[in-house]
């Protein structure tokens, strides 16, 4: 395994990590869809690191064909989160779930 | 050496980039981390030697993603919703950074396992296409792409159906106020034209080099929405029937030729002589529904005009 790859595969669990800690710790939903992009994107790193382990064959086409295929699923996701929140901070006035209201919880 | 190092900075500032969007203390702050982060990620593509994915990340989790936010952050604060700053959760931390360190530990105890290069590769000639990533997506994987295609469509019907009952055909998005002298209406006319050169350019190579019906689109999603944003276009009604058409023209293609492959033997099969052909009008009908969908995501369900 070349050192450069491990790095970026490395760097993709740490992501993975941090988006998960933004996921769960913040109760505003905005936050919670950025923190979640994060960690989507942890994991597209991560997978290509891993498919990107033996250079002597060149890079490998199907990973990179599903993390396309993903990084345009994830947009449409996070558009549809979008106007979902947009409507419910209209509506409510606040763009947290009510149960996440009181701080964090117990 | 030069290029280990290269790397370390780059993981480096990715994860500073992502540290930041994450725990920002201003919403906004975070927003603009993570378009700096997403043009990190896509750093991180073209150093793994993977061009199509670094133009997608660019264009898609960089710019799209980054456009959708900003625009949030403005929705919520005219709905009156505050952002307060976040306070730290210590133990979730840790919890989180071990999570990390064993991913890590289990990325270093990975196999050494062949990828699909060799197949891929053999059956390159008779796939249609040049670049190995295009033919996996609209040859070899296809039926990914169709699904993705249609995942698209249902997402902006599920967009739309937020609308309230009396904005119903109305045009998507909240209206934009330019200073007719103003850096917004100036790049607004001065980029579309290169913009455009770039995503059609995109779509051409695709089948030969990097590039692609989805980052092509994505491109010419984006030149429509600054055009728009800078308001030299306005949105089309969301039940004008020609914008319908420019929706579904590409699943429908798509799924047509999946069918006409189907009577021949295999659904999705491209005959070998006409691939090629196949692949470019796919290629073009789904650039422009994947520009059309992406844009009116970007845009949002219709509001009523006061």
């Amino acid at each position: 395994m070349s050192g450069f790859v491990t790095f970026f595969g490395l760097a993709g669990a740490g992501l993975i990590g941090l988006g998960l800690y933004g996921f769960l710790a913040h109760a505003h939903l905005l936050r919670r869809l950025l923190s979640f992009n994060v960690m989507g994107s942890g994991v597209f790193l991560m997978f290509g690191a891993a498919a990107a382990r033996s250079p002597a064959l060149g890079a490998d086409a199907v990973p990179q064909a599903l993390i396309i295929t993903g990084i345009v699923v994830k947009l449409a996701g996070t558009a549809l989160a979008v106007a979902l929140l947009v409507q419910l901070a209209r509506s409510l006035g606040r763009a947290a779930l009510p149960e996440d209201e009181e701080g964090p919880r117990a | 050496m030069t290029g280990l190092v290269f790397d370390l900075l780059l993981c480096a500032l990715l994860l500073a980039a992502g540290l930041a969007a994450v725990v920002a203390r201003g919403l906004f702050a975070g927003v603009v981390f993570f378009i700096a982060y997403g043009v990190f990620v896509a750093l991180g593509w073209l150093r793994l030697d993977a061009i199509d994915v670094a133009l997608a990340e660019a264009a898609i989790g960089a710019g799209l993603t980054g456009v959708l936010l900003l625009g949030a952050i403005g929705q919520l604060s005219r709905a009156g919703a505050e952002a307060p700053a976040p306070r730290p959760n210590i133990p979730l931390a840790l919890a989180c950074g071990g999570l990390s360190l064993l991913l890590g530990a289990a990325f270093l105890a990975l196999p050494d396992a062949p990828g699909l290069q060799a197949e891929v590769a053999a059956a390159l000639p008779i796939s249609g296409a040049e670049n190995p990533v295009t033919a996996v997506l609209l040859n070899f994987r296809a039926i990914d792409t169709l699904l993705e295609s249609i995942v698209l469509t249902a997402v902006l019907v599920g967009v739309w159906a937020l609308a309230r009952d009396d904005a119903w055909g109305c045009r998507p998005g909240l209206p934009q106020r330019v200073r007719p002298d103003g850096v917004l209406a100036g790049f607004g006319r001065l980029l579309p034209p290169l913009g455009l050169m770039v995503g059609v350019y995109l779509v051409w190579a695709g089948t030969k080099q990097p590039g692609g019906a989805f980052q092509g689109g994505t491109v010419l999603a984006a030149v429509w929405l600054l055009a728009a944003m800078a308001g030299a276009v306005t949105a089309p009604r969301v039940t004008d029937l020609l914008l319908r058409a420019a929706l579904v023209a590409g699943p429908i293609l798509f799924l047509a030729v999946g069918i006409a492959g189907a009577l021949g033997g295999s659904f999705l099969g491209l005959a070998p002589a006409v691939a090629g052909p196949l692949i470019l009008a796919i290629e073009v009908a789904l650039t422009l529904s994947i520009a059309s969908t992406l844009a009116l995501l970007v845009l949002g369900p219709p509001e009523a005009r006061a």
